[in-house]
């Protein structure tokens, strides 16, 4: 029962911090149809941004707590300007284009942002430092739940709540939710889409950062490449749970994260990405709609 | 007319998208060499009509029947995919213009020969005698068709650089040459000029003394009164009156249906 | 002459990257050591280079929009580059003098030379593959490698288990890549473009894992060491003569996939492939199969890839699973797009490009993929078309009847 418990929550984190990203994707298909392939790179940004503050800063002999806020925030900073100046540069002027020129786009921002952490750092993995401490009061069931698990999943119901209320009753939230049902009907009732969608870009990007903080400590390391995996398998929630879909992105990362422990902790670890890439092409190829997307009908 | 044997019989057609039922319960047939009509007000479901034949959007219920006068074979072709539907022999154009834009206006009517020709993998690479025969024999269709069309001039034009009208025309040269017994045209003079839409009905009465039968949605009065010797009016997603030009004219259903409620008051 | 509104925008450009890149390019730690490091000449690097950048791009479109409005009065000129293609009297003398050329190559070059050109002329076959499914069939295929992989694997494996011979397997293991093809496309090509791109990567990434885990058949991550070059009539070759033997064949499979190319681009076929590009819907409405003719293309492309892989195997006398990862696949789509969607002769310089110029410019090598992304970015933002883009065939008809007019491409 232990073990099933402890499978459970691992399977809660994972699928918590998949969802961090997996808002990010759905979010940003909602409004502009494009998959976003350079997200898992944002993420992996943020990882290293708060990497390298939280190191500094604890060279520099900063309490706990400080070097906690202040990683989170300059990461959440800077994976939002680069995700605010990724679609400028690689996704607006393609507006106009055929479908698979953004996505094209994309996948070579993709390989960019890898390739220029790769270069300006390196491509060893990097110690992560502890930023989360084990709490005492956690002690009678550290056994099952760790403190970091705790704390994450904590958080992680902190921002989507913190998600639900700006997309809920704030101005641009209302204009993003506009311009996702019907881009030409949002222009003519005054919304301006160019910064809706960069508004979108930027929330997107501070989540992924946020999944980035979080799951870095919680690992311990990090390195270059750990946007890769980590998008697609986001992305593959994003779809399982129907992909423009914000509660989708959320249920749907729940489903692969606890799946995704119980067939390791009961299976095999030997094919987890395995089991995780055939999850996507299935989803694609049986129900592209997922658990809670709506269908597309194409117009002619 | 009335003698010649039924080539569509369509029987209580309908489609709903979510709650909007787009067509509702609707039927329609055409007899060999006939122009029949389509009209009705915008979003009365006419263009999800055609989309519902040709097989680009499956029918919630109801019957399509195509028969062709030349072998007089029936097939139901509900459900059936939309390239099935056009090699049994009914092919259209679209209401907003669907060429192949970077493509030339040869190669666009060439296009059209697809479902008519066999050459494949073996052909394309050794290019045997056969396939030569096969290729030249395209373009020379091709050609004639386009000829009849009048656009035979800009053969080798990206299909992109033609004129809003040459462009429509171009649509239904490229149908023609998939050889079929019954054409639909989706709103054909649309954005014509007068001129080009004079020319439009020569063209569509030629197509249709070469033994083609037409089915056109359009909202031109004068060319639907003129051309069609039946027409069926639709009105949310509903046949509300059908007949010859002159009895449509002072059905009264139809003057509320395009006029709005209070003339009929 | 440039306005001074357009340099303060720069200069702005410039401030943000500075801002934008700082944490990454001018802190370094040692979290072992515990040092911290300041690289504030990466910064200056990066805001003078984003300044110059943003201005050549500002100058650049400039341009491209006076063009754009002079162009409606003069007749549109083709690019150099294209005239040359269009026009057989520049155009034969130019493929006769590639042909000497490459046939002369390894006389004038090193074995070391060679063997670079070989592996060149092997991504050449492989982009004017992959340029039938995306160039040609507009079908984004981001698993292409998987395909190579599987070419690679049957000669290996069919070797290892079997001892059948390199000639045996070329065809098999373009046939079995084929045959995956048409397995893997039967059920995603009627799948949306960006779906389909997605199912496909998914589905090179399975493979490249199954290879890397499960050991008794693949070996595993170390690979299978040992496979045999191929053999020249029971011949034995010294190590310099191997190389230029597979050297000579792949020249051949070039020569031959262009040939093929071609033919298949201007038949009914290719007409049908691009129709599908161009407008799904009205090619369905025009009579044409969707999933057969995506299939077609799909699988044809996979039978060239399977080709190329057992090449590769019998080139490299070693594979694993690590020469198969995205990565590959993407610097082949680098290719395709680079030299421009559906132009053959665009596929083959962006191929030699690509594949020469990091081999030889050695300082760059390191910045290799960083270059290939950017050029994915740059060419859909700038040059969608590719610096060659696909020539159209014109047809001439002659007054009396018809004939078929010269082709080119
Ligand atoms: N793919 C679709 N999804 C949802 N609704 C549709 C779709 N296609 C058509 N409709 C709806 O069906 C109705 C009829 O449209 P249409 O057939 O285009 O009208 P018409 O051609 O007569 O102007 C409209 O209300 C339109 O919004
Ligand atoms: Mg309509």
């Amino acid at each position: 029962m232990d073990y099933f418990i402890e499978l459970l929550f691992a399977g809660l984190t994972r699928g918590s911090i998949y969802a961090l990203i997996a808002l990010g994707y759905t979010m940003v298909y909602g409004i502009i149809g494009l998959i976003n392939f350079a997200h898992g790179e944002i993420y992996m940004i943020g990882a290293f941004t708060s990497f390298i503050v939280a190191t500094v800063l604890s060279i520099y002999g900063f309490p706990l707590l400080a070097i906690v806020v202040i990683a989170g925030v300059a990461a959440a900073v800077w994976s939002s300007a680069y995700g605010f100046t990724v679609e400028k540069l690689a996704y607006r002027p393609l507006r106009k284009a055929p479908r698979l020129a953004p996505l094209i786009s994309a996948i070579g921002m993709s390989i960019f942002l890898q390739n220029y952490v790769l270069l300006a750092q390196t491509s060893d993995f990097l110690p992560f430092p502890e930023l989360i401490p084990e709490f005492a009061f956690m002690e009678p069931v550290a056994h099952i739940v760790g403190s970091s698990d705790m704390v994450i999943l904590v958080t992680t119901t902190l921002v989507m709540i913190g998600l639900t209320c700006l997309i809920k009753f704030t101005k641009i939230g209302k204009a993003m939710r506009a311009t996702a049902q019907d881009k030409t009907m949002a222009v003519l009732v005054g919304v301006n889409v160019d910064r809706v969608i960069s508004a979108t870009f930027v929330i997107g990007s501070a989540l992924a950062a946020i999944g980035g903080l979080l799951i870095a400590s919680h690992i311990g390391q990090i390195n270059f490449y750990i946007g890769f995996l980590a998008g697609i398998k986001a992305f593959t929630a994003a779809v399982l749970g129907g992909i423009g879909s914000i509660p989708g992105a959320v249920l749907g990362s729940l489903v692969l994260g606890l799946t995704e422990s119980f067939a390791t902790g009961y299976i095999s670890s030997d094919y987890e990405d395995v089991f995780a890439f055939s999850l996507l092409v299935l989803i694609l190829i049986f129900k592209p709609t997922g658990l809670l997307g709506k269908a597309e009908i194409q117009k002619v | 007319m009335s003698d010649s044997p039924l080539i569509l019989q369509v029987q209580g057609l309908s489609k709903n998208f979510g709650g909007v039922k787009a067509i509702d319960n609707v039927d329609l047939d055409i007899r060999q060499g006939e122009i029949v009509a389509l009209i009705g007000p915008n979003g009365a479901g006419k263009t999800t009509f055609f989309n519902c034949l040709t097989g680009i959007y499956s029918p919630t219920s109801g019957e399509i029947d195509l028969s062709d006068p030349r072998t007089g074979k029936t097939t139901r072709v509900n459900g059936k995919k939309p390239n099935k539907i056009t090699e049994i022999g009914m092919a259209r154009t679209f209401q907003n213009i669907r060429l192949f834009p970077t493509m030339s206006v040869l190669e666009n009517v060439m296009i059209g020969r697809h479902c008519r020709t066999k050459a494949f993998i073996f052909g394309a690479i050794f290019r045997n005698a056969a396939t030569r025969r096969e290729e030249a024999a395209i373009i020379e269709c091709s050609y004639d068709i386009l000829k009849q069309v009048g656009l035979h001039k800009q053969v080798n034009e990206q299909a992109r650089n033609l004129s809003y009208g040459a462009q429509r025309r171009l649509e239904i040269a490229r149908a023609l040459a998939t050889e079929p017994f019954l054409l639909l045209l989706d709103e054909p003079a649309a954005g014509m000029n007068p001129k080009e839409t004079e020319e439009l009905v020569a063209l569509i009465r030629l197509i249709c003394s070469e033994g083609h039968s037409i089915l056109l949605i359009e909202h031109d009065m004068k060319l639907v009164m003129t051309l069609s010797d039946r027409i069926f009016v639709m009105d949310y997603g509903k046949k509300i009156a059908q007949g010859t030009p002159e009895e449509v004219r002072a059905n009264p259903a139809v003057i509320k249906a395009y006029l709005g409620e209070d003339v009929d008051a | 002459m440039f306005p001074v509104k357009e340099l303060k925008r720069s200069a702005l450009i410039a401030l943000w990257f500075a801002f934008l890149t700082f944490p990454i390019m001018v802190i370094k730690v040692d979290p072992i050591e515990r040092v911290v490091q300041y690289r504030w000449d990466n910064m200056f690097f990066i805001a003078f280079g984003s300044f110059v950048i943003s201005i050549l791009a500002k100058v650049y479109v400039i341009r491209k929009e006076r063009r754009a409005v002079s162009k409606k009065e003069t007749a549109a000129t083709e690019p150099f580059a294209q005239r040359i293609i269009r026009e057989p009297r520049f155009l034969y003398p130019l493929v006769l003098g590639c042909f000497i050329f490459g046939i002369s190559f390894p006389f004038l070059f090193s074995t070391y030379q060679t063997n670079i050109m070989t592996t060149a002329l092997m991504y050449v076959v492989l982009g004017l593959g992959l340029n039938i499914v995306v160039g040609v069939a507009g079908l984004l295929d981001l698993g292409y490698v998987a395909f190579y992989a599987v070419g690679a694997y049957s000669y290996a494996l069919l070797n290892l288990n079997f001892d059948l011979g390199f000639w045996v397997v070329l065809p098999i293991g373009g046939l079995m890549a084929a045959f995956l093809g048409v397995i893997l496309g039967f059920p995603v090509l009627r799948l949306r473009g960006d779906y389909l791109a997605i199912v496909t990567l998914g589905f090179g990434e399975i493979i490249r894992l199954v290879l890397e885990n499960w050991n008794a058949f693949s070996q595993g991550p170390s690979g299978i060491a040992n496979i045999p070059r191929p053999g020249f009539f029971g011949m034995d070759m010294t190590f310099a003569g191997g190389i230029t033997y597979i050297y000579y064949l792949v020249l051949l499979l070039v020569v031959l996939t262009i040939f093929v190319v071609n033919r298949l681009q201007n038949s009914r076929l290719g007409r049908a492939w691009l129709a599908l590009r161009e407008d799904e819907i009205a090619c369905q409405a025009m009579g044409i199969d969707k999933t057969k003719t995506k299939l077609v293309a799909f699988s044809l492309g996979a039978f060239w890839a399977g080709f190329v892989g057992v090449i590769f195997a019998a080139k490299t006398t070693f594979v694993n699973p690590a020469s198969f990862t995205f990565l590959e696949s993407a610097i082949i789509l680098s290719i395709v797009v680079l030299g421009g969607m559906g132009s053959i002769v665009g596929v083959i310089i962006g191929a030699l490009i690509l594949i020469l110029l990091p081999e030889y410019l050695r300082a760059l090598s390191e910045y290799r993929m960083l270059a290939f992304g950017a050029i994915l970015v740059v060419m859909m933002v700038f040059k969608p078309d590719g610096i060659i883009s696909n020539v159209r065939r014109s047809y001439h008809i002659r007054k009396q009847g018809l004939s078929e007019g010269e082709s080119h491409e």
